[in-house]
């Protein structure tokens, strides 16, 4: 017999609610009529859309930021593939130890990565910028990449790249054919997540970017005046709605072409 | 008519690490044969399948198509044609794709293509599949388009790595003569791995038993089943009574020896024993009749009490203890004219012609 059970109800309700109301609160002072955040709420405006609208720096910023998103998730990605595959698919010399080392940037405080990168560039007597920080991002994402994508790599058949082989494909062809297709979710998966770590990334970005600011150290700049607060606000708000676009997107994207598989998980 | 050899495999020896899988495996296939690789799981016949297919390279020696040296060659150089135990369909492309996958090199116009794959989902006889997915057929109509999508290549061997293994017994015994009278049709050599003893016998040219890395015998079924070369061969194919026998002199081709439960006999020498091999005597259940009184019709007769009474539709199984042994022998029939019971005494005859010399 089914058993109501309303503890665990009660229990989900305040989960929910201590996950999303925080994040909620967000896009309903982006629409408040005041400079400050608190209740109760003074009246509706889309003023600091507006004003967000027209900064011409949270502009270079944003720009900054998809740029580095970009190139960061693409490179550590295409990383993460081959090590990946090797892992899965060859008898790796020191298997354990060599994984462990890749994966090791996951331990390491984000802060002695900065440090120790801050100290390397200035040594080398580079200028820092956009530049060290997208370097920094990669390393930092191709752990995360490499987990996905290995996990991808383990839930499918061997006998599948095999059986290419079979059918006369060389292992380049059968690549392309068998394996890239079956590892797209994964891949889509992987590019999204980097994207997402690097587009929220603070610290490596706050040591190295210089004057080239990405979103986060703008919001972080403009905390500091008060009345400049509101549009951050309604930023914050937008960048919600587009992650969990993004994030639908990469649902649909990933129950399309498999016929109707359910069980090709994205596996953020 | 005289065919000759396709495969050659020579001293080929195969080791993982330490394991010697393969044991200087020597081998020579028909072309247009139907061969198979029988034996318990582990006895290294996936291995050597592998090895035919190009998957895992031998430690030692050599693989032969057609006279040409093919040991090196990767999958994808050799004329042969894989159909994997789980049947590897891609699961991304549908039917049809996976059917043409092995096609892209051939430079087929579109009209070619679609008339091989029509062709080759007819054979298997699922035309009208072409637009489902993996994951829309039954284990039964994968193993259909992994075999459409090896044939369709049209190679000159075909490897099939235990390919009913999947399937319920009503449809495996269907596919069995499906995949013979396709093999006979088609006249491609077939390779086939299994580790199911009646599969290999109803569907074989030949058979190779293979056990612990070495190939024991190589023969047709019925020279199997009549003449197998060794108690382990004799024990894998069938049901056989397996007596101790203690071997006491050879003179002009007639051996004699004391039985377990038979006493001494004297029989004829047909497989070159001598005196100090160490041998079983062996007796199928089927050649062991069983009645109420002695039956002169045979040499031998022995006085025993039934045990059990196994019943399985088209035969019965008996199980006989013998008057002056500890051995329970078998006995099957299909129909019994006299109805017995547990606990029965009875008579069990045969004749000595039958009683097999099997080496240990």
């Amino acid at each position: 017999m089914y058993n109501k059970n309303n503890t665990l109800f009660i229990y989900c309700v305040f989960y929910f609610a201590f996950l999303y109301i925080p994040v909620l609160l967000l896009p309903i002072f982006s629409f408040n009529d005041s400079f400050h955040m608190v209740f109760p709420l003074k009246g509706f405006t889309f003023d600091w859309y507006i004003q967000m609208w027209n900064k011409s720096r949270l502009h270079q910023a944003l720009f900054n930021s998809i740029k580095v998103g970009i190139i960061a998730s693409v490179v550590s990605t295409f990383i993460a593939l081959f090590a990946a595959k090797a892992f899965t698919r060859y008898k790796v010399k020191f298997h354990g130890l060599s994984y462990g080392a890749i994966l090791l940037p996951f331990i390491i405080p984000e802060i002695i990565i900065a440090v120790a990168l801050i100290v390397i560039w200035t040594s080398m007597g580079l200028k820092l910028g956009l530049i060290p920080v997208t370097i920094s991002h990669i390393l930092f994402c191709t752990p995360f990449c490499m987990l996905i994508l290995i996990s991808r790599m383990e839930g499918f058949d061997k006998s599948l790249e095999e059986a290419s082989m079979d059918l006369g494909e060389n292992s380049f062809w059968t690549f392309w054919r068998v394996t890239f297709p079956l590892l797209l979710p994964g891949i889509i998966a992987s590019l999204l997540l980097a994207f997402v770590i690097s587009f929220d990334e603070f610290i490596l970005a706050f040591f190295l970017s210089s004057s080239d600011q990405t979103l986060p150290i703008y919001m972080w700049s403009q905390l500091r005046f008060p009345k400049k607060f509101p549009h951050i606000l309604a930023l914050g708000a937008i960048i919600i709605i587009v992650t969990s676009l993004i994030v639908m997107t990469a649902y649909w994207l990933r129950n399309l072409g498999q016929g109707k598989k359910k069980d090709f998980s994205i596996g953020i | 008519m005289r065919t000759k050899n396709y495969i050659k495999i020579k001293n080929l020896s195969k080791s993982f690490g330490d394991v010697e899988v393969l044991k200087n495996i020597n081998l020579e296939v028909e072309e247009g044969e139907f061969f198979s690789l029988l034996g318990p799981s582990g006895c290294g016949k996936t291995t050597l399948l592998r090895i035919l297919a190009g998957f895992e390279y031998p430690s030692e020696g050599e693989v032969f198509f057609d006279d040409a040296n093919v040991t090196s060659l990767p999958p994808n150089l050799r004329p042969s044609n894989m159909v994997f135990q789980n049947y590897a369909i891609f699961p991304h492309i549908n039917v049809q794709r996976n059917i043409e996958f092995g096609l892209r090199k051939e430079n087929l116009s579109k009209a070619e293509m679609g008339e091989r794959v029509e062709n080759a989902l007819k054979m298997v006889q699922l035309e009208g599949y072409e637009n489902r997915y993996s994951n829309q057929l039954s284990g039964g109509q994968r193993q259909r388009i992994a075999l459409a999508r090896a044939l369709v290549k049209q190679p000159k061997v075909l490897l099939l790595d235990e390919p009913l293994g999947a399937l319920d017994k009503k449809l495996r015994e269907e596919m069995q003569i499906e995949l013979r009278n396709l093999q006979k049709s088609l006249g491609i050599t077939f390779i086939f791995v299994t580790h199911d003893q009646e599969e290999a016998m109803t569907m074989s040219d030949r058979i190779a038993v293979m056990d612990e890395g070495n190939i024991l015998q190589v023969s047709p079924p019925r020279e199997i089943y009549h003449n197998p070369k060794n108690k382990f061969v004799s024990q894998f194919i069938g049901n056989i009574n397996i007596l101790d026998a203690d071997l006491k002199s050879i003179a002009n081709d007639i051996i004699s020896i004391s039985v377990d439960g038979f006493g001494l006999m004297q029989l004829k020498n047909h497989q070159n024993i001598i005196e100090s091999d160490q041998v079983n005597i062996a007796i199928r259940p089927e050649e062991i009749n069983i009645s109420k009184v002695s039956d002169s019709k045979y040499d031998c007769n022995f006085k025993g009490k039934v045990k059990n009474i196994s019943f399985y539709g088209e035969s019965t199984y008996f199980y006989i203890q013998l008057d002056n042994s500890e051995k329970i022998l078998m006995v099957s029939t299909n129909e019994s004219k006299e109805t017995f019971s547990e606990n029965d005494n009875c008579f069990v005859n045969f004749n000595s012609t039958n009683l097999k010399i099997i080496k240990d």
